[in-house]
This record gives C-alpha cells, structure tokens and sequence, in this order.
C-alpha cells in the first residue's frame, strides 16, 4: 500500500468515524445520567434525518433552516420520548426501562415506515456540503471535513456545559447520586429532560450529516448506526464523553482500514465492530476511558 | 397497524377453512403476491406491484371450468430479508391458502419461498428473479424473465465490444445470490470475451444495507479498470457510483436488471449519469399488443412511465390466470402443468413461453441513464 493510498484510507475513516462520534455522545450522555441504554436513540438519529429531509422537500426551506428546524423538533421529540416511556418506569427495575427502550425503538421504526413508506427517498445534498476538495492525493468531499469539525465543537461544548456551568455542575450531581441530589434541591426532572433533549440533538446533528454523505434515507437506516455507535459508546468507556468520541473514532478506523487491508474480509465488515466490544469488554470492562465501578444490572 | 393488517386474511382463510369443511367451494381464485414492501428492497417490490394490481383491475375474474371467479390479491411483505421471506410465504400457503404465488423482486427472497411452495405443491411464478437456482431443481417455480447466465454475457458483450474495455473490477453484494451469481456469469464471459484469464482485476464484496464504500473504492482506483460492472440492489449501487466518482474514478459502471428503479436516480443523482445496465423491456419499443395495453392503462392511471420489472408484474398476473383458466381446476398440480404448457404467451414485456427448467426466453434491453432517466439504448437477441 502506497502512502498516498494509506493517506485515502484515513480520511475515509476519519469522516466515518466522526459520524460515530457523534452519535456515541448521545448514548453516553443518557447511560452517564440515569444508568438507561436508550436503545431508540439510533431511531431518533433517523427521525432527525427524516425531519430535516421533509422541511427541505415539502416546504421547500433553505437547507440550514430545515436542519434548524429538524435538530429543534427531535430534540422534543427526545425530551418527549422520555417522558412518555422512560419517566414512569424511573423508580421501577432496570429491566423494565431497557425492555420499554427497545419498545419506544420498535414503535418509532414502524410508525416511520407507515408515515414515511418503506421505499428509501433520495437526499438533495447542499451544495456547500458537496464540493469535491482534491488535497495532493487525497480526494473527499467538503461534508466529510465538516463533520469532524463538528463533532470536535460539541465535544469542546460538551465539556464546557458539563464541566464549568451550573447545569453541568448539576448533571453531574444527578449522575452521582440522583436523590441525594434531589435532596439539594436539583430539578432532577429537568436536567434529565435537558439531557435527553442535548442527545436527541446530537443525533439529529448526526442523522442529518449522514444523509448529506450518505444521500438515502429509509425508516430503518438508523439501526445499524445505532448499535454500531453504542459500541462505540462502550468501548470508549460508557458515561464518558472524550470515550464515545475516542470509540467512535477507533470503531470508524478498525472498520475501514480492516477493508483496506484484508478486502476478503469485507462481508464481515460489521461483525469487526461486535469482535472489537468483545475484546474490550474482556480486557478492560469499563472500557478504554471509563472509570471502574461494580454495578449489578 | 401492521399487525390489524396481517389479521384480516387470516380471518378471511379461517372463514373459508370453515366452508372448506362443508359442501360450499371457494368463491374466488387468491393469488398471493410475495414481495418486499419493505428493507432494502421495498421500491423492486412495490413497483412489481403496481402491475400486478394493474392487471388485476382490467382483468379482475378467471373462469374455472363454467364458473366465474373474482380474482382476490393477497399481499405479503417479506421484508426484503430471507429469514422473513420463508414465514411470508409459508403464510401464504398455509393460512391465507393461495391458488398461485407471484413474486419476488430479489432472487434469494425467491429461494426462500422455493422448497415451501414445492412442498404445498402450490404453483409460483417469479416476475424479475433472475438467478438460475429459483426455478432449478423446483419443478413448481417459473419465471417470465430470462436468466442470469444470459444478462451476464450481454453485459460482458458491450464491456468487451461496445466500451473496447480490456479490464474489469467486479463489486458485488456478496449476501445476495443475485449479485454473486451475475457476478460470476460477468466475469466468465468478459475473460473469455478478452481472451484474458487476468481480465478481471479483483471482484470486491459489501453488505446489503452498507453505506460507506469507500475502503473498497479507494482499492479500485489504485487498479485503474476500464469498467467497473457492480450487480445489486439500486441504492446501495447508487451510493458505491456516487462515491466512486467522490474519489475521483472516471471509469464507467455497469449493472444489472435490479438498478432500474426511481430511487437509483433519485439517489445518485448527478453521479449516475451514463451508468449502463441490462433490463427486461423498455417503453420506447413495445412488443406486443398487450406491451401497449399495459402502457396505455399504466400511463392513465399514474401519469409516468412505467419499469421494466412492473411489466414484468402484469405479465405475471396475466399468464398465472390463463393458466388456471386453462387448468379448469384450482388444484396446484393441474395449474402447473397448464402453466408448463405455456405457448408464445403475449405479455406486456414480449411473448412468454417456458423452456424445461420453466424460464422463459427473452431478449435482453440495454439501457443508459441519461438526463436523469432511464433511456433506452438496445435489445439484445438470445442466442
């Protein structure tokens, strides 16, 4: 392999494992608050895409209003999930919150397919995102640079919400110790209505730049992401922001460099991310940045 | 709302079980429609649809020895998925108890249904699958479409003679025994074509249901092919075209009977400019009466212009009533062998008659997307 093949592998990857990221902060963010793998956070992730999809097509926005417009409306729609599904069963066993996660899951997949129909629709990819940028050897689009560009922003705002604001300060109580932080007069309800609401963004975030590099939507097109992105998730250390960025990275590279290398391999593409969670989570449990703690599920 | 849906005909076949059960006969002939509604595969099934339901509204009844009967669809979604496929169509056959099976866009979801409907002895005929393995050895299944070994070779023919390419790259869909097998057909006849062992540089696999196919494109370009031949579902297709020209790849791609669909377009947009694939019929030469029939009711009722495989769908529906018209029976034996006896058929999609292995002999269409359509180029006689 030349170095100037080598050079496209990575900006492949580096493009694909950004999306990751992206989408691996949600599921961290939610799992660091209340201990719940929101297993419909991949569903959100389409709804986002689908939102932004019809406020271009049926109403004919500009392509920033549409994606204005579609981060807004799914994050209700997460904050609403929330309240709906996950708030009743809040003091009920874990069991029954991950059993109505994968129901909210199912339920936004078909309703999807009812109101969206099962045939995939075309994205109209914005001219800004689809200019073709040659650097010496390397070809990519212009949306692949934006997307890292992105995530390392949230991220940098992420840390900066959690670490040094009034919100995170509280976030990060409710995460220690959820009713001792009630105990200090913390509105539990709404800082865990805010970070469902900040994931449910995220993922639209994700959703709608992935249509842009992958221009093909389908009501079922987020649950493959979905599960790849919650490993990303655990592999960096579940509840742990740098980790779900640092997994979503290394998930992007290991897949597509496993191609490059070992092209027979290509039709197990998506059990390298399954054989990767498998790894870490015998060698390192907590996973790469998670902080060890015994729990019982 | 899926499941309300999937209630009804089984009410419907617990009612008619009941009269079974008594002296009273069925009062209509059912043909199951076994297609993907939805998954990866849903606009091939949906389009087959809309020519079965096409025929189905001018032709809605079927005589049976001196009995009128109406003519009942029952649409089954397989999901674009094999595991699905089986429950669908053993649903078919044992609850909903259908005279005649139709479908499905996708050769492995007709691979699926192939030992169910052999066992029930319940006649099926295949609209679009093209791989040999559907009817081979399953002396129930038939199809109104040629075969696999032929598209193979058409494409491989206007590689070699019509683009004078000396080298190919194959990307398949490795988990669909469509895209394998044409794959194969392809690469058999361009080595011979190019009298080349070495003709093709690599064959290069992905997943149904892959978005990013960037590590085996970034291959590819490094090997400089003439052409790129890349069998398999329409967007992930239109997704690898797309991409490929991202990279910066110029050669030209071509595909089989499975990319004509709206969404291929609509998805690659730009980028699938003068992509080449092999098809069944093309509106631009009708073939036969019936070809004008179907285009002038599809045309009225939808304001567009058809696809290949929704001619293929009337087509179907029509040779799977004359049959039991014929057979003067709803007993599944007798209707395949009327469907066996099956002469210079008129379909919509040209004359229909099946060889032993129940295939039917069919030249090919070759067509290029050209202004965002797909644009017919030339037909292709089988040898």
């Amino acid at each position: 392999m030349t170095p100037a093949l080598f050079l496209q592998h990575l900006a492949n990857a580096l493009a694909l494992g950004s999306l990751y990221a992206l989408i691996a902060i949600g599921y961290t963010m939610v799992y660091g608050i209340l201990r719940l793998i929101n297993f419909a956070h991949g569903d959100v992730f389409m709804l986002g895409a689908y939102v932004a999809f019809y406020g271009a097509a049926l109403f004919l926005l500009p392509w920033w209003a549409s994606f204005a417009i579609a981060i807004a409306v799914t994050a209700l729609l997460g904050v609403l999930l929330e309240r709906v599904a996950y708030r009743p069963l809040r003091d009920s066993p874990r069991i029954s919150v991950m059993i109505s996660a994968i129901g909210a899951s199912f339920l936004i997949e078909n309703v999807a397919v009812v109101l969206f129909g099962g045939r995939p629709k075309g994205v109209t990819v914005p001219d800004v995102m689809n200019v073709r940028l040659q650097l010496g050897p390397v070809a990519v689009m212009s949306v692949s640079v934006v997307i890292p560009i992105f995530t390392f922003a949230i991220l940098a705002l992420l840390l900066w919400v959690v670490g040094k604001t009034k919100t995170g300060m509280a976030m990060r109580a409710v995460s220690t110790d959820l009713d001792a932080a009630r105990l200090q007069a913390i509105d539990v309800n709404r800082i865990i209505s805010f970070t469902f609401g900040s994931g449910s963004l995220l993922a639209a975030f994700g959703g709608i730049l992935w249509s842009y590099k992958y221009p093909q939507l389908n009501p079922l097109m987020g649950v493959m992401p979905g599960l790849k992105c919650f490993i990303a998730a655990v592999v960096g250390g579940i509840g742990n922001i740098q980790g779900a960025v640092l997994g979503g990275f290394m998930l992007g590279i290991i897949e597509l460099m496993a191609i490059a290398f070992l092209p027979t391999l290509t039709g197990y593409r998506d059990a390298f991310a399954f054989v990767l969670l498998i790894v870490v989570l015998l060698v390192k449990p907590s996973g790469l940045l998670g902080t060890g703690h015994a729990e019982k599920v | 709302m899926k499941r309300s849906a999937a209630v009804l005909p089984v009410l419907v076949a617990l009612a008619l079980v009941g009269c079974r059960g008594g002296t009273k006969q069925p009062t209509t002939v059912k043909l199951g429609v076994f297609e993907p509604m939805t998954g990866a595969n849903a606009a091939g099934g949906a389009m087959e649809v809309e020519g079965v339901k096409l025929a189905n509204e001018l032709y809605p009844s079927v005589k049976v020895g001196d009995k009128e009967y109406k003519i009942d669809l029952v649409v089954v979604d397989n999901k674009s998925d094999k595991v699905e496929a089986a429950n669908a169509a053993q649903r078919l056959v044992d609850q909903d108890k259908v005279n005649v099976v139709l479908g499905s866009w996708g050769s492995s979801l007709s691979m699926a249904a192939g030992p169910i409907v052999k066992d029930k002895k319940i006649p099926a005929v295949a609209m679009s699958a093209t791989n040999p393995l559907v009817t081979k050895g399953n002396d129930f299944y038939f199809r109104v479409c040629f075969i696999d070994p032929f598209q193979g070779t058409v494409m491989a023919n206007y590689a070699a003679k019509d683009l004078k390419a000396k080298k190919a790259v194959i990307i398949r869909e490795v988990s669909n025994d469509y895209s394998v097998g044409l794959a194969r057909f392809f690469a058999d006849s361009f080595k011979k074509l190019t009298a080349d062992p070495a003709a093709i540089l690599a064959e290069l696999n992905y997943n149904t249901n892959d978005q990013d196919f960037t590590a085996q494109l970034t291959t590819v370009k490094s090997m400089k092919p003439d052409v790129i031949f890349a069998p398999g579902n329409y967007t992930e297709s239109a997704l690898i075209i797309k991409q490929a020209r991202e990279l910066g790849i110029t050669a030209p791609f071509l595909g089989g009977d499975t990319w004509e669909a709206p969404e291929f377009i609509d998805v690659g947009r730009q980028a699938v400019e003068g992509a080449v694939l092999s098809t069944f019929f093309a509106t631009e030469v009708p073939i036969t009466p019936t070809s004008k029939e179907f285009l002038d009711a599809y045309r009225k009722k939808y304001q567009k212009e058809p696809a290949a495989v929704t001619a293929l769908g009337f087509d179907g529906y029509l040779v799977a009533r004359a049959a039991i018209e014929r057979a003067g029976s709803l007993d599944g034996t007798k209707i395949r062998d009327a469907l066996l006896a099956t002469q210079s058929f008129p379909g919509a999609a040209g004359l229909i008659t099946f060889d032993q292995d129940r295939n039917a002999t069919k030249s090919a269409v070759i067509k290029v997307v050209k202004d965002g359509k797909f644009t017919y180029l030339t037909t292709v006689q089988p040898q």
